[in-house]
């Protein structure tokens, strides 16, 4: 397992890099690395891989909403049957968490306005059965995304060359 | 009328000290905006917050005075804390420890206070710069001892031998080295041990990058009960917690001679500075995740420069410390100067000629990885390039 978080940790960082790479970077024989990282797409330890896009930066970019539900949950079946009914219904939004604390399920949604996901909520999901109340929350700009910090400009402030 | 000029009235000694001799290289890389630069010395790192935060904080409250000329009582108490926990050498922390600006002065102040003209100070090279002038200052000759990639630098019994004559009196160790990047270990070190322990040599074990051994752990000469006593140790904060710009080294040793460098110390500097020593205070309590994570961090950046160095032809040995790649340019029939100037003009990429660090440097570069994996990628890339056109167009 020690191999496999170190793996994960790098290619939490940085999904491009091969099997030969990491195999490199932690001095490790390629084979063994291309299998643990099969074993763990197998197991769904590894289940996608994405890009981290900043939409700030893309002309009419979307929109990411934090919706909190507050919740009746379904006897017997708890809150699994809401978050159910939510995935199931409605395929565009991006992840669907129980939480501790103030409310119990956090939505979170991407669109092409504040209008566009409002609506959604106000027609979608406000009226679904067991959904007491919503409130959402729109992000307004992102300083730090996925690990990255964004919008920061790398300055090298050492001397070019130094002993 | 004046007959002389300003420079007339410079002592002989500091005149004879020849200026930095990539001087002209450096003033080139210096001039061009778009550089990439794999030439530096120091972390890239900036220094992890707490340790910041505990710098700031003492200057909230108020900690602006010199303190003692030896360095906190505190800040004593955990180096020699620090030094037996992680390399099993005992120190007296109230006269056998002393806080200094950064490790260069601990460097200067034990050759200044051991070294008197007539004795003769063994280097083994390539090494860092400044062994040779604090001994010039001194009056001392300094006679380097050659390592080369045959031995991964290190130090051998047999090349030390050839160079002790009953007028020598200090041995500069200075492992993990820069800019080899190579390593003693313990038993490199008890075959030095076999040659020193009848001999009235003391040894100044610079030891700035010990934090930074990587798939070893780093060995001490003064882990050896025959040699503590002969050996002064020195270290530092700014490589293990990445603090150069904060100045703070130590140097451990036996009381009479600590205190006879004390001598210097309070007249020339007083005191290092105490911010700085609070915040050294906070690296040493809580500093061990760190230093951790970025040994890690510099270990897959070393192994991928490295693997990639060697696939372009540009053999090199591993080295097991620091954070220097040394790879020998001699396949491409140029010296280090032309290499790196070529490679600068071509390529606009920055990295230093071995021989800035002793003539057996010759033949071979420093390529720092004190920088991030995408930039040391990138630079790889130039090199290739660069290796690839030198043949197809020689005039660049």
């Amino acid at each position: 397992m020690e191999l496999k978080k170190k793996i994960l940790s790098i290619l939490e960082k940085d999904a491009k890099l091969s099997s030969d790479e990491i195999a490199v970077m932690l001095n490790l024989e390629k084979s063994k690395v291309a299998e643990a990282i099969e074993e763990m797409e197998n197991e769904k330890i590894i289940f996608g891989t994405k890009t981290l896009i900043n939409w700030d930066k893309v002309e009419d970019g979307k929109v990411t909403a934090y919706i909190e539900l507050n919740v009746t949950p379904e006897q017997g079946l708890g809150f699994e049957k809401v978050a159910e009914d939510i995935i199931r219904e409605f395929p565009q939004v991006s992840s669907v968490s129980l939480m501790s604390g103030g409310f119990d399920i956090l939505v979170e949604l991407e669109g092409y306005s504040m209008k566009d996901v409002a609506l959604f909520v106000a027609e979608k999901i406000a009226p679904m059965p067991n959904v007491i109340s919503t409130k959402t929350h729109f992000v307004l700009r992102r300083y730090k995304h996925g690990g990255v910090v964004l919008n920061k400009e790398e300055i090298d402030e050492r001397r070019v060359i130094s002993f | 009328m004046n007959k002389k000029t300003p420079a007339d009235f410079l002592s002989p000694v500091v005149k004879s000290i020849p200026p930095s001799g990539i001087r002209k290289f450096f003033d080139i890389v210096s001039e061009m905006e778009d550089a990439i630069s794999l030439g530096v010395g120091e972390p890239d790192f900036v220094t992890p917050w707490h340790i910041r935060r505990a710098g700031i904080e003492s200057l909230k409250n108020g900690h602006t005075y010199y303190t003692s000329n030896w360095g906190l009582k505190e800040l004593r108490q955990e180096i020699s804390d620090w030094y037996d926990r992680k390399y099993k050498i005992k120190y007296n922390p109230l006269n056998q420890v002393f806080v200094t600006v950064g490790g260069s002065e601990a460097v200067d102040v034990t050759i200044r206070a051991l070294i008197e003209p007539g004795d003769e100070v063994l280097i083994p090279e390539p090494c860092f710069v400044c062994y040779k002038p604090c001994v010039d200052l001194s009056g001392g000759t300094s006679v380097p001892i050659v390592t080369t990639a045959e031995h991964n630098f290190k130090l051998t019994a047999k090349a030390l031998e050839e160079k002790i004559t009953d007028k020598t009196k200090l041995l500069i160790l200075s492992y993990p080295n820069n800019p080899t990047g190579a390593i003693m270990t313990k038993e490199d070190l008890s075959e030095i041990v076999n040659v020193l322990k009848d001999k009235d040599i003391m040894v100044l074990s610079d030891e700035i990058y010990s934090e930074l051994t990587y798939d070893n752990e780093h060995a001490s000469i003064a882990q050896f009960p025959e040699m503590k006593d002969k050996t002064i140790v020195i270290n530092g904060f700014s490589k293990s917690f990445a603090m150069t710009g904060w100045r703070l080294g130590f140097a451990l040793g036996h009381e009479d001679i600590i205190s006879a460098m004390i001598k210097i110390h309070q007249y020339a500097i007083m005191s290092a500075p105490t911010t700085s020593q609070y915040a050294a205070i906070e690296a040493l309590k809580h500093g061990d995740e760190d230093i951790e994570q970025m040994r890690e961090e510099y270990n897959i950046r070393r192994r991928v420069l490295v693997d990639g160095l060697n696939k372009l032809g540009l053999e090199c040995f591993e080295p097991l410390g620091a954070f220097y790649v040394f790879p020998s340019i001699k396949s491409t029939n140029m010296t280090s100067n032309e290499f790196c100037e070529e490679l600068l003009r071509r390529e606009k990429l920055a990295v230093v000629p071995g021989s800035a660090f002793g003539d057996s440097g010759e033949g071979y570069v420093r390529i720092s990885y004190a920088y991030s994996l995408e930039k040391i990628k990138k630079a790889l890339k130039k090199i290739e390039h660069f290796l690839q056109t030198l043949n197809e167009n020689p005039e660049g």
